[in-house]
């Protein structure tokens, strides 16, 4: 069985750490925050200015000069600070952010991601996302495996724009995950949902990748 | 010292032409990420000059009928230079008809050429967009990271250059590429911020701070809106987030402070 979205969200919660500093995509990546392990203090970032995202104000708390980067009001945890949008990018470029979670419509065999454009129709620019994956230590891409119409995501080459180039460190999707090997500069095959074979996530994918010694079935 | 501040957003703009600060195709920064921070009454005013041809460097371009959707709605703009401008149908048909001339920046180099560009610094060499349409025409360098490489970050001036060398620090992190990317500065810069006080000294609020420091710093002439004017003294020197000396005009108003993806939780 393919993971579901929420499946997917808890997987992608399991590569944080105590501690981490993290940036989330917005959509799905954005859901990634209710599943932090109980116990474990992560400092969320949003790229417009805030570090400690906290939960969503009650009607009462809400504050038009509190919003983050997906435009959702939003509250401040304690031990929070504010600071410009120079500021949030010399964090997010200078390699002060731990990780980031974000979607992505291609990845390729060689690490490179398109999430931003597609030609020919509306455009509606690219946002922090060429700087976020440009400059977080670990970035990590949650997507379905494939395109509503069963067309590779996971591909030899994107023929999309690009967002970055030999940048992405993870791929969790809803048939595998993958983890960037910088020796061989390819994927490797390190987990399958639940009743998945190998053999299925390779008939579905067109990127070359390698397989780990043990496979292993993603924990849900 | 002359008076900088004005009882209206109109009163702030009166004179602008006759002195010739506003024109037809200058450029102006405003302020905000979405709507949150944006100098929303200034907006109005500025549409209200009749000013055209206008080339405006700004994160986004408002929704359909605030901020910096209202000059599109009377196609006074010819040109943006934004990271994101989504939920704006007015734009999507002005652009998708070539009537608007679109520059998308990532985000954060759109927040560091302006950044530089007040700063004087007329180039810098950034990662981000490697590979991507973004460096497409512009200049690309190897670098080690600065991180990798403090001794050559903190070299003589004419110490060898990156890439010849064989420190150690090279044999174990590789080089890769930076694109060069160009300061930006405007005639004109609309920011919004909490509180002024006579001198112009700025203190923002929240995350309704944003770009509008940086654009503060890389105009010929500034407009600051505010939600509070105090005397001078009132802001602690240790909580001005722009000195005045960068700030030409201020003025106070009620700003209707929209929310554009208003979310809550039970409670």
């Amino acid at each position: 069985m393919a993971l579901t979205r929420e499946q997917i969200t808890q997987r992608a919660a399991g590569e944080l750490r105590d501690g981490y500093v993290v940036n989330l995509g917005i959509g799905m990546p954005t859901q990634v925050a209710n599943y932090i392990p109980r116990g474990m203090d992560v400092w969320l970032q949003s790229e417009n200015g805030l570090l400690g995202i906290g939960p969503f104000p009650t009607e009462a708390e809400v504050d038009p000069d509190l919003i983050n980067a997906g435009k959702q009001t939003v509250t401040a945890r304690r031990g929070a600070s504010y600071f410009s949008s120079a500021d949030s990018f010399a964090m997010i470029r200078g390699g002060h952010i731990d990780m980031c979670i974000l979607g992505a419509m291609q990845v390729s065999q060689e690490g490179d991601i398109a999430n931003w454009m597609i030609p020919g129709k509306m455009v509606k620019g690219m946002g922090g996302a060429m700087d976020l994956v440009a400059g977080v230590r670990r970035v990590v891409v949650t997507m379905e495996h494939n395109s509503k119409d069963g067309g590779a995501k996971f591909v030899r080459k994107c023929t999309l724009p690009l967002t970055g180039q030999r940048c992405i460190h993870m791929l969790i999707t809803d048939l595998a995950i993958f983890e960037f090997d910088e020796g061989s500069r390819r994927f490797v095959l390190t987990e399958v949902a639940p009743g998945v074979t190998v053999d299925e996530v390779r008939a579905k994918t067109e990127a070359e990748f390698k397989v780990a010694a043990q496979v292993k079935a993603v924990a849900v | 010292m002359p008076k900088k501040t004005h009882d209206t957003a109109a009163a702030a703009f009166a004179d602008l032409r006759a002195r010739g600060v506003l024109r037809d195709n200058m450029t102006v920064m405003v302020g905000g990420f979405g709507l949150c921070g944006l100098p929303e009454q200034l907006i109005l005013a500025l549409r209200d000059t009749g000013v055209k041809g206008l080339t405006c460097i700004s994160n986004n371009a408002g929704v359909d009928d605030w901020g910096l959707g209202l000059l599109l709605q009377t196609r006074q703009i010819r040109k943006m230079i934004s990271s994101y401008v989504g939920e704006n149908a007015n734009f999507e048909r002005q652009f998708l008809k070539g009537e608007l001339e679109v520059e998308f920046n990532p985000q954060g180099t759109l927040a560091e050429r302006i950044r530089a560009g007040g700063a004087g610094i007329p180039a810098f060499y950034t990662a981000t967009g490697v590979g991507t349409p973004v460096a497409e025409g512009k200049e690309t360098r190897a670098f080690l990271r600065p991180s990798d490489d403090t001794a050559l970050h903190n070299r003589a001036p004419n110490s060898a250059p990156h890439g010849s060398g064989g420190s150690s620090t090279q044999t174990r992190a590789a080089p890769r590429d930076y694109v060069l990317e160009t300061g930006l500065f405007a005639d004109l810069a609309l920011v919004k911020a909490r509180r002024a006080d006579d001198f112009g000294n700025l203190q923002y609020r929240m995350t309704a701070r944003n770009f509008n420091p940086m654009m503060a710093q890389a105009a010929a002439f500034v407009i600051a809106e505010v939600e509070e004017l105090v005397p001078l003294g009132a802001i602690d020197p240790d909580g001005i987030h722009t000195p005045g000396n960068y700030i030409d005009r201020v003025v106070k108003t009620t700003s209707e402070k929209r929310i554009e993806q208003r979310t809550v939780r039970k409670g």
